[in-house]
């Protein structure tokens, strides 16, 4: 019996498809917030096979790039470092499930039906900003870099400067100063002169000599 | 069997309504809240990159991108802000989280 090929994007569609909704729920649902970041990279591995299925190559990298490589590792390392009492958190939340699944529902039951009533004009597709290229000619990475460096630069540097003050943006808020460290001064290292360190005495016989501390540096 | 726009734009609008629904669950734990906010920019990319290859324009997937810039400073802003608060006051409870009521 061959197995019918044909099926297999849709296979691999309805799989993806699938594990991402259910780890999108497990993400809420998770009693440990340590599970629910797990549950969200799983999530975003998922969506990355989904825009992969899309034609989205580039974009699937940079989703397992980003997103599990720098966000969830950075939430997986806060949820880690603080020590917070998850139970005492969830106490109270099932009170917001009545609520939450409403609106909710209200949500889904707009958004289809607004997909369902919506259709795609005729010409549509030939007023395409940026025409994708046949992916024979120019691949993902490439077609995509060619708008985003000429159309696009300007949001793309504003994107780079985005980066750029939210990174110090997070370390000027976590940064703090130490009391009590005691680190190396080297201009008062360097300016030390002889003077400051010690002193000649002449010791007269017999006398002795009075060693009082800190008089000198 | 054919995969066509408005699978893809289903799987979003789950994905979009659990985030949601995220929220509200988890109305006392921020990390949760930042992780459903996450799980919402993800399906906002779901439906762009989908438009995206329906209509044949590089663009949506141009947009993508920009919003995953946004959302990875989004994370790391937030994330920043709720360590400074834990390190403060202890907790991150989102009910304590009321200095600034007038």
């Amino acid at each position: 019996m061959d197995f019918p090929v044909e099926i297999l994007p849709a296979l691999a569609f309805y799989m993806f498809a699938a594990i991402t909704v259910a780890s999108g729920f497990l993400v809420i649902f998770a009693k440990n917030p340590v599970h629910s970041v797990l549950w969200l990279i799983l999530a975003f591995f998922s969506a990355a096979g989904l825009f992969v299925l899309m034609g989205a190559e580039f974009l699937a990298m940079l989703l397992v790039i980003v997103y599990v490589g720098a966000v969830a590792v950075l939430f997986l390392f806060v949820v880690m470092m603080l020590d917070i009492n998850f139970e005492e958190l969830r106490e109270g939340a099932l009170d917001y499930i009545p609520i939450g699944a409403l609106i909710g529902l209200i949500l889904l039951a707009e958004l289809v039906t607004l997909g369902s009533a919506w259709v795609v004009g005729e010409d549509i597709t030939r007023n395409a900003a940026a025409p994708m290229p046949s992916v024979a000619e120019v691949h993902n990475t490439e077609a995509i870099g060619q708008i985003l460096y000429t159309d696009y630069i300007y949001a793309f540097q504003g994107a780079g400067l985005v980066l750029l003050v939210a990174m110090i943006g997070a370390i000027v808020l976590t940064h703090r100063t130490r009391t009590g460290v005691r680190r190396q001064n080297i201009s008062a290292q360097v300016s030390r002169r002889p003077e400051d360190a010690f002193e000649l005495v002449n010791v007269k016989s017999g006398e002795g000599v009075s060693l009082t501390p800190g008089k000198k540096g | 069997m054919d995969i066509g726009l408005g699978h893809y734009l289903t799987v979003a609008a789950i994905l979009f309504v659990v985030g949601v629904f995220g929220i509200f669950l988890n109305r006392k734990n921020v990390i949760i809240i930042l992780m459903s906010v996450e799980l919402i920019l993800l399906s906002v990319n779901i439906n762009l990159v989908a438009f995206s290859t329906h209509l044949n324009d590089m663009v949506g997937q141009i947009f993508a991108m920009f919003v995953l810039t946004v959302a990875a400073a989004e994370a790391a802003i937030g994330l920043a802000i709720l360590v400074i608060y834990f390190r403060n006051r202890g907790t991150i409870a989102v009910e304590d989280i009321n200095q600034m009521k007038g």
